[in-house]
C-alpha cells in the first residue's frame, strides 16, 4: 500500500487505500484529519502555535493555524466534505526539562493548546488525542478507516 | 542577519569557532577517559527542517541527546548526541563496567560528560570573544532522533525556514564511541560573536 511520508513543517493528503506517516514527532504536533464517508485522510506536521506571533511566516505548513487551513483546503480538493471532517492529534511532548522552564521548552504544550483551539473554531471534533509527556512518537494514519497508529520508544504502541 | 545570507567569511568564522570550541571539549573528554579521541573538521550546516534528522541516520534512529542552555551575553544551545551503543561504550569506559544497558548511574555520568563538553566548548568561545556565557544544568533524553532534534528545529523555526548549527563529529580510537556536538547560537548572538571578532 502507498505510504506517504510527511516531514517537519509539511502536510499531505491521501484517498483510500493509502497511509500517511510522520516519524519522530517531538514537540511538534501531528494533526490527522479524516472524512470517513469519502475516505480522505490528511496529515500535517506543525512546529509552532501561531503564524501571527512571528514575522517570518511565509511557510504556512510550519504553524498550527495556517497549517490546519492548508490541510483542510487540500482535503476538500481531494473530495472530503467539511462537515464530515474529524481530528486526532498527537505529539506536543516536552523532550527536555530545565529548572527555569523557558517558553521554548513548553512549546509542545502550546502547540497542543493552539491545535485544540483552532479545531474548535472550525467546529472540527477531536476524536482522540495522544499528547504531552516527554517522549517522541511516530504515527501512521490509515485512509481506509481513519485509525491512527502511535509508536514510541519505551512507551508502547497503540491505535487511537 | 538571516540564516540564508551568510557570506563565506562568516561561515569560516563559525567553522573556526567550532574548531576551537570542540577542540577544547574533545580534549576534556580525552583527558577524562585517558583515551585518544579523534575529531573531524567541524562543519557549518544549514539544513531544511526535513533534512535535519537525516544527519543522525533518520528520524527513528534511537539516540541519546544531552541539551544545555547558553545564557548571559550569548544565547543558544549546545547539544551533544550519541548513538545508543556509543553511549553505552562511553559510560562503561568511564565507570569501568561491562553493562549492556544504560542504568541510572550511566545516565547521570552521561549528563556530566555533556556538562564538561559544553563547559569546555563555551569557555573557549568566551575567552575568544570576551563575552560572558553561562551554561545551564544538562537535560538528557533517550529517544528518536527526529523528536530530539525537533527542539532546536523549533527554535530556529521562530526566525527562519532553515536550521543552522556547527557540527563536530568525534570518535574514540577504536570507533567504539562516535558522537556529534552541536552549537546552536541564536541569530542575534551570532551577530554579537561576529562583531566581537571583527567580521561584521
Amino acid at each position: 500500500m502507498k505510504k506517504i511520508k510527511v516531514g517537519m513543517a509539511d502536510y499531505n493528503v491521501v484517498k483510500a487505500p493509502g497511509i500517511l506517516t510522520t516519524l519522530g514527532l517531538g514537540s511538534c504536533v501531528g494533526i490527522a484529519l479524516y472524512d470517513k464517508f469519502n475516505k480522505v485522510a490528511g496529515l500535517a506536521h506543525v512546529m509552532l502555535p501561531s503564524s501571527k506571533e512571528i514575522k517570518n511566516n511565509e511557510n504556512k505548513a510550519k504553524f498550527v493555524d495556517t497549517g490546519i487551513e492548508l490541510l483542510i483546503e487540500s482535503l476538500l480538493k481531494e473530495g472530503a466534505v467539511m462537515k464530515n471532517i474529524t481530528a486526532k492529534i498527537v505529539g506536543g511532548a516536552q523532550m527536555f526539562s530545565f529548572n527555569n522552564n523557558s517558553s521554548i521548552l513548553k512549546i509542545g504544550e502550546r502547540n497542543v493548546l493552539a491545535t485544540r483551539e483552532k479545531l474548535k473554531e472550525l467546529n472540527i471534533k477531536i476524536l482522540a488525542e495522544d499528547t504531552g509527556g516527554n517522549y517522541g512518537r511516530t504515527i501512521e494514519l490509515d485512509a481506509e478507516d481513519g485509525s491512527l497508529l502511535v509508536k514510541t520508544i519505551g512507551h508502547g504502541t497503540k491505535i487511537i | 542577519m538571516d540564516v540564508e545570507n551568510l557570506n563565506s567569511m562568516m561561515i569560516d568564522v563559525l567553522k573556526e569557532i567550532g574548531n576551537i570550541g570542540s577542540g577544547n571539549a574533545v580534549t576534556a573528554l580525552s583527558n577524562m577517559l585517558a583515551k585518544r579521541i579523534d575529531m573531524m573538521v567541524p562543519k557549518v550546516r544549514i539544513l531544511e527542517f526535513n533534512d535535519v534528522a537525516e544527519i543522525l541516520g533518520g528520524e527513528e534512529e534511537i539516540v541519546v541527546g544531552i541539551y544545555l542552555d547558553l545564557n548571559a551575553d550569548i544565547k543558544g544551545n549546545i547539544m551533544f548526541i550519541l548513538d545508543l551503543d556509543s553511549a553505552l561504550n562511553l559510560t562503561n569506559m568511564l565507570l569501568d563496567k561491562e553493562d549492556d544497558e544504560l542504568g541510572d548511574i550511566a545516565i547521570s555520568a552521561l549528563s556530566e560528560v555533556g556538562n564538561i563538553l559544553a563547559s569546555s566548548y563555551v569557555n573557549s568561545l568566551s575567552s575568544l570573544t570576551g563575552l560572558k556565557i553561562t551554561v545551564s544544568v544538562p537535560s538528557l533524553a533517550i529517544d528518536m532522533a527526529g523528536a530530539i532534534l525537533s527542539v532546536p528545529a523549533i527554535q530556529f523555526g521562530l526566525i527562519a525556514d532553515q536550521v543552522l548549527f556547527i557540527e563536530t563529529v568525534f570518535k574514540e580510537g577504536k570507533s567504539s564511541v562516535y558522537g556529534n556536538l552541536f552549537l546552536l547560537p541564536d541569530m542575534a548572538s551570532f551577530e554579537k560573536i561576529l562583531s566581537k571578532l571583527g567580521v561584521l
